[in-house]
């Protein structure tokens, strides 16, 4: 008889981590597309139309660009926090702070010129995503209060708060009834990169993503972050101040989905409307912990991501797959994903037993 | 406010309150073998789609309520694969398994949204009905609300009485001392997460079958989220938990009442109430510095290799 015993690899797996990364992804794609048959969707189809849609045509993968950009944004929030082991999951709320306090800028100042404007709505649209960031923190900090439950319920209160202006003291008079604001004025808007779809933010991207790597190699608070997310016990010993950290952290995990909500409100929709909330926050946890954290894998990662969610519209447009089948799919990546981990730390030997 | 309008408020706090009862003790049975499990949100809401469904296609609610709980047994088994078998980080599975189940549930019911299904109705006991007071608020309620009151009473027995209930109390505490004393870690967290599992299942189907009568898209409304805050609230005892759900039950209804009568606040306002309180009541938890009675193993695998 066999019986089989697990063993803690001893060498790192290296490359070969890829393919248990593969076969974990192939084991979620295979189990989706079972789920597909369920509601009578042909499963080959489906996953055709699927990639297809996500990543067949050059609008696609503009659109994909473009959804990649707030997932990038809120993911690189979210990863930092985690480095820490502090698990914001408010990045959905930060987010829908941002693009309100951008907006109240865009509906303060509408006739200020872009170079003043667009800087102010930035720098609005971080202090409230980051003090959205900063809630939580602090009281995790002082009374222990548990960071989880606390972003999460943030991200309803702010979602209500989103909807509580523009259903009341936003709401464009001349919208029919509708629940969003004016369009901005141009000055608010953040402008198209020439005749492609894409919009600057993408800039934004890649410079706050160099200056990530260059906080996180360069500078001593980089440093010290690195040090606890490793070890949070040893790093005290250390005499690094761990409490203020955690706080900078996650005002900088909500600066940034902040941000990320600022581009959507000015160069996306170029308004604020209930619409801008479609989940970047949630998909930007599975996008950062698939990404293992890693800034670069991060741009990846969204831009996949990203494609899923372009993927599914367009399953949703041709085969009347419904929207929710993008989060089924997300859920599965990750829950194979997090399964496929064992195998880069452990090894099963089979034993024989007399 | 007098007699009139207090008694059915707290009647109706005891019906918005009971499907957040069944979760919280659901996420406690659970945590108490040490297992943190952040899907309860997911689990709910499947558990409330797989009553509605069965309840709608057979004409009995009661096969909807035990396929609720089967549902809900399911999903979390997912998680004990992905954290027992394979050592996966729990709160990340436990967030997977959210995304995974309300995106299931939406994704299902999708054909269903607004179609009612057979439900459970008010069997008020006889007798006890009729106390003045306590017979309106407690005792006029549908078969499931008394179920829900026997719930934490077995619970604590469980828990402090009986060989199993102790055994995976010392799992959630101090895992390496139970499997020296010859307990079987891995079986009691698996027991821990499936019956947590049926239970937060089974808070799911009051929703369908009880609250609602219908399907709607995203019907839980982050009450899974309120019973994981709960059960911190709870101190992870029963008792505190009925104490902590009708508390909810009861600002939900009050909630939906000042809807009713319009008052001058904006429903978004109001809407912010739930998820506010849930913030006040974690922060008040947390004030208690001294042992809160988490288990001391919570969220912590066990390594398998021997």
């Amino acid at each position: 008889m066999q019986r089989y015993r697990v063993v803690k690899r001893q060498e790192r797996l290296g490359w070969r981590s890829c393919f248990v990364f593969l076969v974990a992804i192939g084991l979620s794609l295979l189990l989706s597309a079972l789920l597909l048959a369920l509601r009578g969707t042909s499963p080959l189809e489906g996953i055709l139309v699927l990639f297809k849609g996500g990543f067949g045509t050059r609008w696609a993968l503009e659109d994909c660009l473009l959804k990649a950009i707030p997932l990038f944004l809120c993911s690189l929030g979210v990863s930092i926090a985690f480095r820490l082991q502090i698990w914001n999951i408010g990045a959905e709320g930060q987010f829908a702070l941002g693009a309100v306090g951008a907006t109240w800028m865009a509906l303060s100042f509408p006739d200020l010129p872009a170079f003043i404007l667009l800087p102010l709505m930035i720098a609005m649209a971080c202090a409230a995503g980051g003090a959205w960031g900063f809630i939580p923190a602090l009281l995790r900090q002082k009374l222990g209060t548990n960071e989880i439950i606390v972003t999460l319920m943030m991200n309803y209160i702010a979602i209500q708060l989103l909807d509580y202006l523009v259903y009341g003291v936003w709401k464009d008079p001349t919208s029919f009834g509708f629940p969003m604001t004016q369009t901005f004025s141009d000055q608010a808007i953040l402008g198209r990169m020439g005749t492609s779809s894409i919009h600057w933010g993408i800039v934004h991207c890649l410079v706050l993503g160099i200056l990530f790597w260059i906080f996180f190699t360069f500078t001593r608070t980089g440093f010290e972050l690195k040090a606890c997310g490793d070890s949070v016990r040893a790093s005290r010993y250390a005499g690094i101040p761990y409490d203020r950290l955690v706080i900078l952290v996650m005002v900088l995990s909500g600066a940034l989905a902040g941000w990320a909500g600022f581009l959507e409100a000015s160069a996306t929709i170029n308004r604020l409307q209930p619409s801008i909330m479609v989940g970047y926050g949630y998909t930007a946890i599975v996008v950062a912990w698939l990404a293992r954290l890693n800034p670069l894998q991060i741009g990846i990662t969204s831009f996949l991501l990203a494609g899923l969610r372009v993927g599914v519209e367009n399953m949703q447009l041709d085969l009347q797959v419904p929207a929710a089948y993008g989060n089924i799919m997300e859920g599965l990546i990750l829950l194979t994903v997090l399964a496929g981990g064992f195998f880069i730390h452990y090894r099963i030997v089979m034993v024989k037993s007399a | 406010m007098n007699q009139e309008m207090i008694i059915p408020l707290l009647a109706a706090a005891i019906v918005s309150g009971t499907p957040i009862l069944y979760a919280t003790l659901g996420e406690m049975i659970t945590e108490k073998s040490g297992v943190l499990n952040l899907g309860v949100e997911g689990i709910m809401i499947v558990g409330s789609l797989a009553a509605f469904l069965v309840a709608k296609f057979t004409g009995s609610p009661v096969l909807g309520f035990v396929a609720a709980g089967l549902a809900g047994l399911c999903i979390a088994s997912l998680h004990g694969v992905v954290c027992l078998f394979f050592q996966g980080n729990q709160v990340v599975s436990g967030l997977a398994l959210t995304i995974f189940g309300t995106g299931l549930a939406n994704y299902l019911g999708t054909s269903f949204v607004g179609i009612s299904a057979p439900g459970f109705s008010a069997v008020p006991i006889p007798g006890l009905a009729e106390i003045p007071v306590i017979g309106p608020i407690f005792f006029q309620h549908d078969p499931l609300v008394y179920v829900s009151y026997l719930l934490p009473v077995c619970l604590w027995i469980f828990f402090h009485n009986t060989r199993f209930g102790l055994g995976m109390r010392a799992v959630g505490e101090y895992p390496e001392a139970a499997s020296a004393a010859g307990v079987n870690v891995q079986n009691y967290r698996w027991l821990g997460i499936l019956a947590g599992g049926f239970c937060i299942g089974l808070g799911g189907a009051y929703l369908s079958l009880a609250y609602t009568h219908l399907w709607t898209n995203s019907l839980t409304g982050g009450r899974g989220w309120i019973a994981v805050a709960l059960v911190i609230f709870a101190f992870w005892r029963p008792g505190r938990a009925v104490f902590g759900a009708y508390l909810f039950g009861g600002i939900m209804a009050l909630q939906l009442r000042m809807q009713a009568t319009g008052t001058h606040l904006p429903s978004s306002l109001l809407l912010m109430l739930p998820y506010g309180l849930t913030i006040i009541v974690l922060v008040l938890s947390s004030l208690k510095r001294e042992r809160t009675g988490a288990p001391a193993a919570l969220g912590v695998n066990i390594e398998p290799v021997d």
